[in-house]
């Protein structure tokens, strides 16, 4: 996989210490990292991105090379001390991963950590392939040592999560880093406006050297084109670059920019690239990053060369690209028909599958109870990122809003400032409230909010892959330590009161949220279930069809894969059901059983 | 000598792992081989796909539509789905049972697969079907459908391994308890 590879990278580039907080498509880095740990490697999962980064930064000032890993959103997270951390620089090298997803296949945003790149002045890396990844990490790893700065990596999904065989180094290549130790230089350290404006005019220096750089470098390069005389030509990065390549196995395919170093831009390289060009189209994915700096670098050297692409609409603006989108931008370009279709018949129509909570899930549970504590009552109930988001969908229906990381214990807030009538809810995951929620709470407290904090805790961060957070009690490092506890956090900032029950005991759970939420102020609710991926389950549920009368309100009202319409009635999808029991205490005539300890 | 697979189905059939299988097994038979797979949020139900390609002189771990050799169906309606991917004469494998998406059970549709089951059997001439749910009943266990159809699909001769090689890659992967289990279920198919 990518990112095992590019953890395998970093460590064979001499790696002392990575950290992070999960998120889909990065994730893999840093368990691959912890897995092929020999005992020099210093891993943890973070609290949270900004955390992490932190964590690296003080570990890169020592002269260790750290490597710090989130998703595209994580750096929002992590963006204060990027910024600041951009002037202070680094003694060991120091590499942010921040892997991007275009699609959005599991994101909130679209968007493109190259900005990221520029805004904050730092180097960037734009990795095409598995192989590429694993060699371009360790040259990172070098400028950055060598510049003394940290630099942005940033993966796109497809090759994050695109597996291929690699060439890799012998262990005995690795590089190993001693790391000298934390050197005090408070005119080093120590941010101040004075320091600012001296690192801001050595960065636009370093910068402008880097450019020359980056020309030169290898992963920055033009591929001929087939044959003389083709005045169109073709700039891209990433993985498109290899769907690019893919649609140009043909004698008369033009020549390509390939972008490894999306900034600083490779300019000269670019220039060179333009001469006796008419016109240029820019595959890329998220945004027209390389688009608008070749149009620029043509308004720089009057080049009369048109650049297309997205800001011209020759390539969609959103979305990721594939094979067959990229073979049709550039068919459409050079003026290549396109191999035509084999006519087939049209197919029958297809079932949609959204994604949904998984048959046995707590959290279905826990939405049911608090949906039927409120019926009636004018609610609103501000959910959070997490498998919970997939609470929205029906049946449950029971997620209004879904912002980012820890919002909707504000935004609740917000909603309860102007709708006071309103029963305000917000729903965090475990891993999510450890990460952004407690602030909220605190804000709710201190700002006299009236709301219930529901916090869905099945003890794991699940929607990424299960990854251990500060209340499960075991690090990345393999230790047991004390766990810290949802409860006495909640207590210790001011929450009066915190109840903790099981959502699968539904008759309880119904009368905790109605006793709770009666309640003025903040108040929170643990409902406290593992998580069913991670539990054996018990024997599937048995409907009894004596006493089934096909009312489908397990159907109607759960929503659970586990249970499915067969010869007109309900029935229980035995591979998918765990046994929670949750149906048979919906079921009105007692007609659903099972559910005993399997063995 | 390229070959290109595409393993389809819905998320917890064990599609993921079957990919990795085939790919270990090129590895260790010196072929490169790329892959591509979803993973993340449509994992939880959604629809699930894997992109391997064996072979020199390759770019990208997917294929354009068209050009799949062979195709694994998990699940009836993910196999029709990507049926456009399949090259002309290229061989479909798929298992009979549908799953029913939440969303259609709570429409009351009475989707049950077999409309998609004719229409592969229209449209494609090199078809194979496997009773999935027979034959996980048969073995003991409904965790093994993705050995099942990787042992269906490696017998159809595209693949360029043998049901052996596949099954000396499995050893090394799963837990010991499961290797008798796994054996069958990538035998079951004659």
């Amino acid at each position: 996989m990518g990112n095992a590879a590019i953890a395998r990278g970093a460590i064979a580039a001499g790696l002392n210490v990575v950290s992070g907080y999960p998120g889909t498509p990065s994730t893999e880095v840093l368990e691959t990292a912890a897995k092929s740990n020999n005992g020099s490697l210093y891993v943890e999962w973070s609290v949270n991105e900004k955390a992490a980064l932190e964590l690296g930064a003080g570990a890169a000032y020592c002269g260790a090379r750290s490597m710090v890993t989130m998703k595209q959103v994580g750096l929002n997270v992590a963006s204060d001390p990027l910024m600041s951390l951009a002037y202070i620089g680094v003694k060991g090298g120091m590499v942010i991963l921040v892997a991007d997803d275009p699609g959005p296949i599991s994101s909130q945003t679209e968007q493109d950590t190259r900005h990221f790149a520029s805004y904050s002045k730092l180097p960037c890396f734009d990795p095409s392939s598995v192989q590429e990844a694993y060699d371009m990490i360790q040259e990172a790893f070098e400028f950055s040592e060598k510049y003394r700065t940290p630099v942005l990596f940033r993966p796109t999904t497809r090759v994050c999560h695109g597996y291929a065989s690699i060439e890799v180094k012998d262990p005995s290549e690795h590089k190993v880093n001693e790391p000298e130790g934390f050197v005090k230089d408070s005119s080093k350290w120590v941010i101040f406006p004075r320091l600012s404006y001296n690192a801001h005019i050595h960065i636009e220096e370093r910068n402008a050297e880097l450019s020359k750089v980056f020309s030169e470098y290898g992963r920055n390069l033009i591929v001929p084109a087939k044959s003389s005389g083709i005045r169109k030509a073709v700039a891209t990065h990433g993985i498109s670059y290899t769907y690019v390549m893919e649609a140009l196995r043909r004698e008369d395919a033009p020549s390509v920019l390939k972008v490894s170093t999306p900034f600083p831009f490779p300019e000269q390289l670019a220039v060179e690239f333009l001469k006796d060009k008419d016109e240029v189209l820019c595959v890329e994915e998220l945004d027209p990053i390389i688009e608008r700096e070749l149009t620029y670098i043509c308004g720089k050297y009057q080049l009369p060369v048109k650049i297309r692409g997205k800001l011209t609409h020759d390539v969609k603006t959103a979305g990721e690209n594939t094979c067959a989108s990229v073979s049709a931008n550039i068919s459409a370009f050079m003026g290549w028909e396109l191999p035509e279709k084999a006519a087939q018949e049209e197919p029958p129509t297809l079932p949609v599958r959204p994604p949904v909570l998984c048959a046995g899930c707590p959290h279905r549970a826990s939405f049911f109870a608090v949906k039927e504590a409120m019926k009636g009552k004018k609610s609103v109930f501000c959910g959070d990122i997490g498998c919970y988001t997939l609470g929205n969908a029906m049946p449950l229906d029971m997620v209004d809003t879904c912002l980012c990381m820890g919002a909707g214990v504000n935004i609740t807030q917000g909603i309860g400032k102007i709708e006071p009538d309103t029963n305000c809810f917000a729903f965090v995951g475990d891993s999510t409230f450890f990460a952004s929620a407690i602030t909220g709470a605190v804000n709710a407290v201190y700002n006299q909010a009236d709301m219930t904090l529901v916090v869905l805790d099945n003890s794991t961060t699940a929607m990424t892959g299960h990854q251990p957070h500060p209340g499960t009690g075991r690090t990345m490092m393999g230790q047991v330590v004390d766990k810290v506890s949802i409860q006495e956090v909640l207590r210790g900032v001011g929450v009066k009161t915190v109840e903790t029950v099981d959502p699968l005991e539904l008759d309880k759970a119904i009368a905790c949220v109605k006793r709770v939420s009666a309640e003025k102020g903040v108040k929170a609710i643990v409902f406290k279930s593992p998580c069913a991926v991670l539990i054996k389950g018990k024997s599937p549920a048995v409907i009894d069809s004596g006493k089934c009368t096909g009312c489908k309100r397990c159907i109607n009202t759960l929503g659970c894969p586990g249970i499915v319409m067969r010869d007109g009635r309900p029935a229980i999808e035995s591979s998918l059901c765990t046994g929670c029991g949750l149906c048979s205490q919906v079921c009105p005539f007692d007609a659903i059983g099972g559910g005993e300890n399997a063995d | 000598m390229q070959t290109n697979i595409l393993i389809c189905g819905v998320g917890g059939q064990g599609i993921v792992l079957a990919s990795k299988l085939i790919a270990a097994t090129a590895m260790e038979h010196d072929i490169p081989v790329m892959s591509a797979e979803t993973i993340g949020m449509a994992q939880k139900g959604g629809s699930v796909f894997s992109f391997l390609r064996l072979g020199e002189d390759i770019y990208c771990p997917m294929f354009p539509e068209g050009s799949a050799d062979i195709i694994i169906g998990f699940e009836p309606a993910e196999a029709v789905r990507m049926l456009p991917y399949l090259k002309k004469g290229g061989q479909v494998v798929v298992n009979t049972h549908p799953i029913m998406p939440v969303t259609a059970t709570l429409k009351g549709s009475d989707y049950t697969g077999q409309e998609m089951l004719d229409y592969i059997e229209r449209n494609v001439q090199n078809s194979a079907f496997i009773d999935g749910e027979t034959a996980c009943r048969e073995i003991g266990s409904p965790k093994v459908l993705n050995m099942i159809m990787l042992g269906a699909a490696v017998r159809r001769g595209t693949i360029p391994f043998s049901v052996e090689d596949i099954e000396a890659t499995m050893l090394r992967t799963v837990k010991p308890q499961f290797a008798e289990l796994n054996s069958r279920a990538l035998r079951y198919t004659k």
